[in-house]
């Protein structure tokens, strides 16, 4: 909410600088996020009466104009403005005047003719206007006045962040009332009488929906000039409030609604038919809105109808045809309460909202309507002439405000600091609560303004706001110490970062909606999940894989032309469940990374080659380890058919690992496919507990196997056989070299393994080794067909 | 016997003459071998007279010591200069630079919230998690922010087919651990969070991290404790100047936002406040019995004040040459 310091001032006015009110304001929750000067400094600029104006015998736009500048001679100015003319008053700079942009008044010559300052347009004042050429006075303005204090120009402009809390705080009159009640200057408060009726006509109000609208004031004044100009402190008033002057009424209703805090509406009373009732709306009742915009109604929208059709959307927004307009001559103005609920998420469904509706989805004070109402009457009276008719008031269901308990103890309790009942009853009566004095606190009765006490703690809250927050002290607190579980069967994920990070690969962050295109590419999924209002069509899709933001990464750094790329990152997936299932989404976090490029970085005395499976591969058993990993051959939509790995541990898949598919590579831009993993984060999390077996200490006998296979055979397969007919003595089979070429047969591979044995009680000897190898050379044979490469 | 010592000044010569340990050996062979000069001499001792072979025996003997000293200083020399020209040949630019793999690095709001995690573990706040498409119930209306509340108009949310949102906040997780657990409770919970939302300061998806302190007796004296504490030991600044200003927040009673003063003024760097009586008994906690605070912060916005990073956005571009500076 924005407003003028000098309003608010003629309310309240501490003795306080305009920082030191902004400091106060905001420390006490009601936020200023801004303060602007209404006007640009500037000096020596007065009011002048224009009392001869000649052309410039020398050039064809000047003007000789003699002014009176209220110093009893007449002052000799050259003027070039188009609107200069014999009686108007303008703001006159005068010799030593400075302007905005440090521009200095001197007198001076011009073609020839003296010039004695200078006539002003609002832009040169910094303070533009609509008019073409020179700001023009009212025909009352004081001649020989400093413009600033005729304009009021030594004004802030404060701009307040509302918190959704305190609605008695959007008006004038409500943020003068907390001034007040934190520096306990008087308040002194707009002075409001009844306007004595001096018509009989009533137009006859029916409230249908009395929980929606608890209270219904209207009132007919006839015979008003609604083209009546707005005066200038009312315009101002406005201006510096953010709102345009439209017309007089409309003006009127509106400095009402920021001085009062009451929403007000004009009807045109010649567009009424018949009475007023205030209802729900029929479902697909329109209205033409004043913004232009046609809604749609529905039955939970409270509506403003007469005996023919629907004229406002009650608390939000009037109608365009049944609003006052200057050709107006007879009017009904309406001050009405509406309870927040039957207003508060509507318009923002049409994707509108009103000063409005946004002070009745608050709460508007239920006690105001006949004040507002009296004082709009008043301004209307005043500025537009007319005859009012009586106030009819319909009253329905008002808001009841209980009273809230507030004990001393818990007030210390909940703070930590000690206050006495003595002061926490002048705090209340400092913010105008009445209360009941209890054995044990009080019993505070909020007024009509204050929606946000509802219970004990709010209550807290506003003693300790007034109390200061800043004024409860902070020690360390005493608490119970208690030590983290620290289980270490679960790695923190910290350390499978890390230990990504120490394989040289960098953590990125990307977005987890997606275009869906990436998630039919790279995860096969046609029905991901999807967002309803996505920010743009490429994030509008929840990623079921990290894959499409990694290759997207690598995208991006291709195209700042990184030589090498190795990104992981951390995060969580999101799928349909099958239904039935009690979540609609399952979302399970996933550690994926990429690699592309040379091995190692570019450097010297290493051979640039290119990484590939067999290398992103090392860095996934490495990061599973201890656990060993079992890798199968599989299809995967992102993946290569010929090089993409489904990886389990203990017989359950946890991830996917391979080359991304060369139609993926070609089609997003990649020179070569990059290798990617993606793991279940809880399975990279899970760690066995460890349990250390004794070591032996006799010396192990190594036997390596040469194995001739067909090129169809995997090592994992081999490996199988080997550990099903191992025997106790076996202690490790491994691969050590693949060989084809000379002295293998075309179609087969020579696999190398291998085999340790040992035993714990005794030195093998040959007699011990030979059989266990030709238990495995013989088991591989019958299995694969392999045999020994001699 | 002039010509002993004349053939082992002739073999000393010879000696000091060689540089190469083969030629050594042949020398000393020369003068010491089977038939060596010097042996040769011992030799023919036998010929002489009796009276004299002793005397002369023992010349040969000094004579024959001498040489082999001499030798055996020769050829430690030649070895320890062939060990020396060796270790030349073989010396390093040790200056090249070291081979293999580099090293990798984490992501600057992953560093940052690893910090935070530390410094509440220290304190005893343990890490909690929560999905990221959540309920209304657990977003929303467990927070005491009813349908139509104007709060929600705080928070643009994102929603996915079904009625879903995505977490506006990382609130509800401290929903859903309180549903799981007994006070006393000691939390910190950090994640990703959307609001519909993309400029130069805000960003779709960015990161909050939650705490959550619920027992018996926690005051708002105990919040401002904990949490200007933890904002000093983050800045690693004593004299960091936090203030707690009122706020509103649908989820906590009374409500705070927390500023430091920087060097352009004061900077809001999150909410907090004393856990709404409603969110308590919303999660079976009786609020006469406990009390709790809970607080907010961005760690997007903690990594750029760290760091020094001015554009929200750069932490979602992944330009490798940006994220290599926090490595």
């Amino acid at each position: 909410m924005q407003f003028s310091e000098q309003w608010l001032r003629n309310w309240v006015n501490p003795s306080l600088s305009s920082e030191e009110l902004s400091y106060l304001l905001t420390m006490a929750g009601l936020e200023v996020e801004e303060t602007t000067a209404a006007a640009p400094a500037f000096t020596g600029v007065v009011i002048g009466e224009v009392k001869e104006c000649v052309k410039h015998e020398n050039a064809d736009r000047l003007r000789v104009t003699k002014v009176d500048v209220g110093t009893g001679e007449l002052v000799q100015i050259v003027c070039g403005a188009p609107n200069v003319a014999v009686g108007v008053r303008v703001p006159c700079a005068l010799p030593g005047a400075v302007l905005p942009g440090d521009f200095k008044i001197k007198p001076t010559k011009m073609r020839g003719v003296e010039s004695g300052g200078m006539l002003c347009s609002g832009k040169e004042l910094g303070v533009p206007e609509d008019v073409d050429g020179l700001m023009l006075l009212p025909a009352d303005a004081p001649v020989g006045q400093n413009i600033r204090d005729y304009l009021g120009l030594d004004d802030q402009l404060f701009t307040l962040k509302i918190t959704p809390n305190r609605a008695d705080c959007l008006s004038i009159k409500g943020i003068a009332r907390e001034v007040a009640a934190l520096t306990g200057a008087a308040l002194q408060p707009q002075a409001i009488s009844a306007v004595a009726p001096q018509i009989d006509d009533v137009v006859p109000v029916a409230i249908a929906a009395p929980q929606a609208c608890g209270r219904y004031i209207g009132r007919v004044i006839r015979n008003v000039n609604a083209a009546a100009p707005t005066p200038d402190w009312m315009k101002r008033r406005l201006e510096r409030s953010g709102l345009r002057s439209i017309s007089a009424i409309v003006d009127v209703t509106n400095y009402v609604l920021l001085e009062q805090g009451q929403p007000m509406h004009a009807f045109d009373l010649a567009k009424l038919n018949g009475g007023i009732t205030v209802r729900m709306a029929k479902a697909g009742e329109q209205l033409l809105c004043l913004n232009e915009k046609t809604v749609t109604l529905a039955e939970d929208n409270l509506v403003i109808a007469d005996d023919a059709k629907v004229l406002a959307i009650a608390g939000i927004m009037g109608g365009e045809e049944s609003g006052v307009t200057t050709a107006s001559t007879d009017i009904m103005l309406e001050s009405a309460f509406f309870a927040p609920a039957a207003i508060a998420g509507k318009a923002r469904a049409w994707g509108f909202g009103s000063d409005s509706s946004f002070r009745f989805e608050r709460g508007v004070d239920f006690e105001l309507q006949r004040d507002a109402m009296e004082r709009a009457t008043e301004l209307v009276l005043s500025i537009c002439g007319g005859e009012a008719g009586p106030l009819n008031e319909q009253v329905a269901e008002l808001p009841v405000r209980k009273g809230v308990k507030v004990r001393t103890a818990r007030v210390a309790r909940l703070l930590g600091i000690t206050l006495s009942a003595e002061q926490i009853a002048t705090i209340l009566t400092r913010l105008g609560l009445a209360f009941d004095t209890l054995e044990d606190g009080f019993l505070v009765h909020a007024p009509s303004f204050r929606y946000d006490i509802e219970i004990e703690e709010d209550l807290i809250e506003e003693v300790a706001r007034v109390h200061g927050y800043d004024a409860i002290p902070y020690e360390a607190p005493a608490a119970r110490l208690r030590m983290l579980a620290l289980p270490e069967e679960r790695r923190p994920r910290e350390d499978i970062r890390h230990f990504l990070a120490g394989r040289d690969y960098q953590e990125v962050v990307s977005y987890a909606f997606v275009e869906e295109a990436w998630e039919r590419d790279f995860a096969g999924n046609a029905d991901p999940v999807r967002l309803i209002n996505p920010i743009a069509s490429q994030m509008s899709v929840m990623r079921s894989s990290l894959i499409g933001g990694l290759v997207n990464v690598l995208q991006g750094n291709l195209n700042r032309k990184q030589p090498r790329v190795r990104v992981f990152e951390v995060a969580r997936v999101f799928g349909k469940n099958a239904a039935g299932q009690a979540d609609e989404t399952t979302q399970p976090e996933k550690v994926a990374g990429l690699a592309w490029g040379p091995r190692v970085a570019e450097q010297w005395g290493a051979k640039a080659e290119r990484i590939d499976f067999y290398d992103v591969k090392a860095d996934v058993e490495a990061l599973l380890l201890p656990a060993q990993a079992s890798f199968a051959k599989a299809a995967h939509p992102a993946f290569h058919p010929g090089r993409c790995a489904e990886i389990s541990l203990n017989g359950k898949v946890i991830g996917v690992m391979g080359e991304l598919h060369p139609k993926w590579a070609q089609q997003y831009g990649l020179p070569t496919p990059p290798v990617l993993f993606e793991l279940d984060l809880a399975a990279v999390e899970q760690r066995n507990a460890i349990k250390a077996q004794p070591v032996s200490k006799l010396q192990p006998v190594r036997r390596d196997l040469a194995l001739v296979v067909d090129e169809q055979v995997t090592v994992a397969a081999m490996l199988d056989t080997f550990r099903q007919h191992a025997s106790a003595l076996v202690k490790e089979v491994a691969l050590f070299d693949v060989y084809r070429g000379k002295g293998v047969e075309e179609g087969k591979k020579s696999l190398a393994f291998r085999v340790v044995l040992q035993d714990d009680a005794r030195t093998l000897t040959d007699e011990d080794v030979e059989p266990a190898i030709q238990k495995l050379l013989d088991a591989v044979a019958a299995s694969h067909a392999a045999q020994l490469r001699l | 016997m002039t010509n002993v010592d004349a053939i082992l000044q002739a073999g000393l010569a010879a000696v000091e003459a060689v540089s190469d340990l083969i030629e050594l050996e042949q020398v000393k062979a020369r003068y010491l071998g089977k038939s060596g000069e010097l042996t040769e001499l011992l030799k023919q001792l036998g010929k002489l007279p009796p009276e004299e072979r002793k005397a002369a025996g023992a010349t040969i003997n000094v004579a024959k010591q001498a040489f082999e000293t001499a030798h055996n200083a020769r050829r430690d020399l030649i070895n320890a200069q062939k060990l020396e020209a060796q270790l030349a040949a073989e010396s390093l630019d040790v200056t090249l630079p070291g081979r293999g793999l580099s090293t990798g690095g984490l992501h600057p709001v992953a560093l940052t919230l690893e910090r935070i995690a530390t410094l509440f573990r220290s304190m005893g706040f343990q890490v909690a998690d929560g999905p990221e498409i959540e309920t209304d119930f657990h977003n929303f209306q467990a927070l005491n922010i009813p349908e139509n509340h104007p709060a929600r108009a705080m928070a643009d949310t994102f929603y996915v087919e079904g009625g879903d949102v995505l977490r506006t906040h990382t609130s509800p997780i401290q929903v859903r651990y309180m549903l799981n657990n007994e006070p006393p409770i000691k939390i910190v919970a950090p994640g990703r969070v959307y609001r519909v939302d993309s400029d130069a300061t805000h960003s779709p998806m960015f990161h909050q991290m939650e705490g959550l302190w619920v027992e018996e007796g926690v005051s708002f004296a105990d919040l401002k404790a904990v949490v200007t504490d933890f904002l000093r030991r983050f800045f690693e600044r004593d004299d960091l100047q936090v203030r707690f200003r009122p706020s509103f927040f649908p989820f906590t009673e009374p409500s705070a936002e927390i500023d430091v003063l920087g060097e352009r003024g004061w900077l809001e760097v999150g909410g907090c406040g004393m856990v709404h009586p409603n969110v308590l008994r919303n999660v079976n906690i009786d609020p006469e019995k406990y009390s709790g605070f809970a607080f907010g912060i961005g760690l997007d916005r903690f990594a750029m004040l760290r760091y020094g990073v001015n554009d929200l956005r750069l932490f979602f571009e992944n330009d490798l040459n940006f994220l290599k500076q926090f490595n």
